[in-house]
């Protein structure tokens, strides 16, 4: 029975943005709706459209009926009596929905006394039950806490239970789970999981996680410029995508599994940023490797390909029958080095490195209060010519630990060696000297380039700065803009005239300007859509293996980690927990806290994700400035709270666990007691 | 916030702009080129009229002794502008210096620096100024630095929190960690996102500067004789302001005419340089 049906929406912005262009999407009673797409395909405003939550000014046309009833065109006030009721409604950032002076229970107490007339002791002893269910611990007391005492996933529960308390007949979610960890989104899924299975109502979930999508929606809707390009099953549409664009990407996505395909770029990028879309004809085709003459006529109407379910928008359906004929495949990995490990130089030793930063309450008094313990003695090193990877969940204290490398003096702690020379010990010509040969790239590519200086001025700075003269510095930023893939035109344009990928391959010439011999890289792909992120990725790799450079990078995403990296570190709570080469370490990791991070990744496939349901790591990230005695893993550990032998148990709680090899002699480092796994 | 809002704002701003600026030139102009217009010198005497009204002979009247009100104002008027220049640019220079040393290198010079903010706000400005300025005998110059030096506080501790939140952008850690010195990245990086600012605040700063002065000099603090200024001018006029308005009168109008002019200026700048409706920012 279908609950929720839209009609030829459209929604336009003021000045014209046609956010939405004709979307038609019918959800039925406990059934869920994947849609995704890039940023700025209109997942967003289709949401609120559908939630009548758009700005004033902005134009809705179409239909949307839930249970047959039209809400577009009635009032605000009919409005907010079905949000909240029938239509329930989660987001990015469950910050924004709650309100902060007053405590969660009281919230979505008010919610069910509101909509459902329930009596107010009533209504309270339900907010609490509600809690429960979404798996807040101790859910009667954390009723009366406020908002900002919870965690972001914790706080995500609490807009879960506050969509639920009505028993909506939809659910409408966007990006419930882009801010969270790995660990959290797979507990915060789980939590709508058991939220859908108790209201049975239909839910649309907008992501741009197609591993989120495979796991958890029955069918999945593909945006591309405003339009749906292609929807159907989910199990049909992974397994044969039809129209180009869900091809790209499905492909261009980085995969965890070591026989995956490597990633393919889809080149160009959407967007009304960078000059919009054509005017007639499919959106697609600048990008389309398949594009043909009649591509330009109309905009292409979805038709049935396959089962009747199954729908793509694609005027040239005869050359996508093969998906994997349809992008040029990628050219092959660049060789790795053959020179053996042990004898090539290590370019950066890092030995006990600690950054604590101090904790002050008050602010006419200052008082220490405490520590937090960013960093927390670590150890590992990067060796000529490859990549070591560091992953772990976010405040774990990874961008400290390469601030501090690139700080290039004395360490709180421990100690920094790079190329061999330990950096407490520069003097400031020296250390300037040094710095040709490590240079960084940060995640964000819009922050990290100054809006008023143009590209060229940007890749200039460097070469100013370390006395290139004048002469050679303009064929050396061409140079620069063509080793990273950049037109020479792009030279006078301003940061905000690039798009994203085009910014992050400018942030990368930066880096290589002054030709360094380690680049680090604080999430460089983050940031960036997955079919950016490939092109991004390849070009990483290819740099490398030309310039024979070293990588120290950084990421929470553990696919694009396995693509890039030789070696991988885990890091918790400012330690390292286990440390070996990637194929090892994916394919067999030892550590507690990696498998449960490795298993909590969503796969791309509906197949497998639908066989596997792990266990969610249970617990927040942790907070950096406590100190528990043993192991610092201990409160979330899986193998500790399964054992019941004391002596075993006792370990953990009292002797921190130093890394040691296991097994011998693979040059693996895990930080565990019991590397065995639990003992019942 | 959307096109429309944006360039309705931008236009009313850019109107004060060049309203502002328009007045400014023109005072100026008047204050600096009208003396060559002006039949009488500031320092001559007409012994055949002792406080006359205006008249063709005399446009702004004579003051008692037969001096020419009209060159007296402008004389007055160009020490109060240059005064007021003066006091803008150096205070605000001083204030863009302490905020951007404070704030970009922290710990101690920070400390030290705000330290000395701090004790300057709580001095009482106006008299200090009043008790040294005469005393001190180092005549308009001196006047100068006296009231930059009372001015530059709160626009430091601005521009040191600027500065701070500018510090860690990434930009400047990129080019911290390339390798380029302090100044280098205060000149670069930091300089020219406070350039609005620092602007803004220079132009409301000459009002505040002419308006003290004149109101030191009315007291018998600021300029002293034999220089004239706006306040000195109104100061001599005032006990008489009723029967003899003329005195007085055109000084205070065109003091009010200043103040006005460079505010209109600044606040139009203010809104037309507010990083939120540059060009850009999708
Ligand atoms: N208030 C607004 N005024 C004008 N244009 C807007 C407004 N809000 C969004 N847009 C534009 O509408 C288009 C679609 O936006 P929307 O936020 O729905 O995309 P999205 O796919 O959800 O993106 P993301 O994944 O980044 O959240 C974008 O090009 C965006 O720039
Ligand atoms: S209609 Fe043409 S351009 Fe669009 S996706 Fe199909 S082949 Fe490509
Ligand atoms: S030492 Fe104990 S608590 Fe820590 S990870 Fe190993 S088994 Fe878990
Ligand atoms: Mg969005």
């Amino acid at each position: 029975m279908t609950v929720l049906e839209v009609r030829d929406l459209r929604v336009t912005y003021p000045r014209g943005v046609r956010a939405v262009r004709g979307v038609d999407l019918s959800v039925g009673r406990g059934e869920v709706l994947g849609i995704v797409g890039e940023s700025g395909s209109g997942k967003s405003a289709l949401a609120l459209a559908t939630l009548g939550l758009l700005p004033p000014g902005t134009r809705v046309e179409g239909s949307v009926r839930l249970r047959g009833r039209e809400l577009l065109g009635r009032s605000d006030a009919e409005l907010s009596r079905v949000r909240g009721k029938d239509l329930a409604m989660v987001f990015q950032d469950p910050l924004s929905a709650l309100t902060p002076v007053h405590p969660v229970g009281d919230q979505i107490a008010e919610t069910i006394r509101v909509h459902a007339g329930a009596t107010r002791p009533a209504a309270r002893a339900r907010a609490v039950e509600l809690l429960e269910l979404v798996g807040i611990p101790d859910a009667a007391r954390r009723a009366r806490a406020y908002p900002h005492e919870f965690s972001g996933g914790m706080r995500q529960r609490v807009m879960i239970a506050m969509a639920i308390a009505n028993d909506p007949v939809a659910i409408v979610c966007d990006e419930p789970t882009t801010a969270l960890d790995v660990t959290i989104q797979a507990q915060v899924l789980e939590v709508l999981r058991t939220a859908k299975e108790a209201t049975g109502a239909a839910i649309v979930l907008i992501t741009h996680d197609l591993g989120v999508v495979a796991g958890f929606a029955d069918r999945v809707m593909v945006m591309y410029a405003g339009r749906a390009v292609e929807t159907g099953p989910v199990a049909e549409v992974y397994a044969r995508p039809r129209m180009p664009y869900t091809i790209g990407l499905l492909q261009s996505l980085p995969r965890i599994e070591p026989d995956a395909p490597r990633p393919v770029p889809i080149d160009g990028a959407g967007g009304i940023s960078t000059g919009g879309f054509p005017a007639t004809g499919c959106p697609f085709a600048p990008r389309c490797p398949v594009a043909v003459s009649r591509c330009a006529d109309t905009e292409p109407p979805p038709v049935p390909v396959g089962t009747p379910a199954h729908t793509a928008a694609c005027v040239n359906l005869d050359a996508t029958g093969d998906p994997a004929r349809v992008f040029p495949a990628p050219a092959p990995p660049p060789a790795p080095p053959v020179v053996p490990r042990h004898e090539r130089p290590a370019v950066l030793e890092v030995e006990g490195l600690v950054r604590h930063h101090p904790l002050y309450r008050g602010t006419v008094l200052r008082r220490r209060n405490g520590t937090v313990r960013a960093v927390d003695g670590v150890s590992f090193d990067v060796r000529a010519g490859e990549t070591l990877g560091l992953v772990g969940e976010s405040g774990c204290g990874k961008t400290t630990a390469l601030m501090e490398i690139l700080r290039l003096t004395r360490p709180q702690r421990g100690t920094v060696r790079l190329f061999g020379r330990d950096t407490a010990a520069l003097t400031a010509a020296e250390r300037k000297a040094l710095r040709r040969d490590v240079q960084v790239v940060f995640q964000d590519p819009f922050a990290s380039l100054d809006p008023r200086m143009r590209v060229a001025e940007i890749l200039a700075e460097p070469l100013l700065v370390h006395g290139v003269p004048r002469a050679r510095i303009d064929a050396r930023v061409r140079e620069l803009l063509a080793l990273v893939g950049l037109d020479p035109a792009h030279a006078a344009r301003h940061p905000h005239g690039l798009s994203g990928g085009q910014r992050q391959r400018v942030g990368i010439a930066r880096a290589l300007a002054l030709e360094p011999r380690l680049l680090l890289l604080d999430e460089p792909v983050a940031s960036l859509d997955v079919s950016v992120q490939a092109g991004i990725m390849a070009l990483l790799e290819e740099l490398r293996a030309r310039l024979g450079l070293a990588y120290l990078f950084v990421a929470h995403d553990l696919a694009v980690v396995r693509l890039l990296a030789d070696r991988v570190a885990v890091m918790y709570r400012g330690r390292i927990v286990e440390i070996g080469p990637v194929a090892d370490v994916y394919g067999a990791p030892v550590h507690p806290y990696t498998r449960a991070l490795l298993d909590a990744v969503p796969r791309p496939d509906p197949h497998r994700e639908r066989r596997r349901r792990p266990a969610p790591l249970p617990g927040d990230p942790p907070d950096p400035s406590e100190q528990p005695r043993g192991c610092r893993f201990r409160a979330r550990c899986p193998s500790y709270a399964a054992s019941a032998d004391a002596a075993w148990r006792t370990l953990c709680e009292t002797d921190e666990p130093r890394p040691r090899p296991v097994p011998e002699g693979t040059g693996r480092l895990v930080a565990c007691h019991h590397p065995e796994g639990g003992r019942p | 916030m959307n096109r429309p809002g944006r360039t309705l704002r931008g236009l009313a701003a850019s109107r004060r702009v060049v309203i502002g600026a328009s007045l400014l030139v023109l005072l100026f102009l008047l204050a600096f080129a009208g003396p060559y217009l002006a039949p009488w010198g500031w320092e001559d005497t007409d012994f055949t009229a002792f406080r006359e009204p205006p008249s063709t002979r005399h446009w702004f009247g004579t003051t008692q002794s037969g001096r020419d009100v009209f060159a007296l104002t402008l004389r007055g008027m160009q020490k109060s502008l240059v005064i007021g220049l003066l006091v803008a640019v150096l205070s605000t220079a001083l204030a863009a210096l302490v905020g951007m040393v404070a704030g970009y290198l922290g710990g101690w010079p920070d400390r030290l620096l705000m330290w000395g903010v701090d004790l300057l706000l709580v001095l009482p400005a106006f008299l200090v100024v009043a008790v040294l300025a005469p005393s001190l005998g180092g005549g308009w110059p001196l006047l100068v630095l006296l009231l930059a030096a009372f001015l530059w506080m709160i626009t430091a501790r601005v521009v040191r929190a600027m500065t701070i939140s500018l510090r860690e952008r990434e930009y400047v850690l990129a080019a911290r960690f390339g390798g380029a010195s302090t100044p280098w990245i205060i000149r670069r990086h930091i300089l020219p996102h406070l350039a609005s600012l620092l602007i803004v605040d220079a132009g409301l700063n000459v009002s505040v500067a002419i308006m003290a002065e004149s109101g030191l000099s009315y007291f018998g603090f600021g300029v002293q004789p034999p220089d004239i200024s706006l306040g000195t001018l109104i100061a001599d006029g005032h006990g008489t302001a009723t029967a003899y308005p003329w005195l007085s009168g055109f000084a205070a109008g065109l003091l009010v005419l200043t103040v006005l002019a460079v505010n209109l200026l600044g606040d139009g700048l203010r809104d037309l340089l507010d990083p939120t409706l540059e060009k850009g920012t999708p």
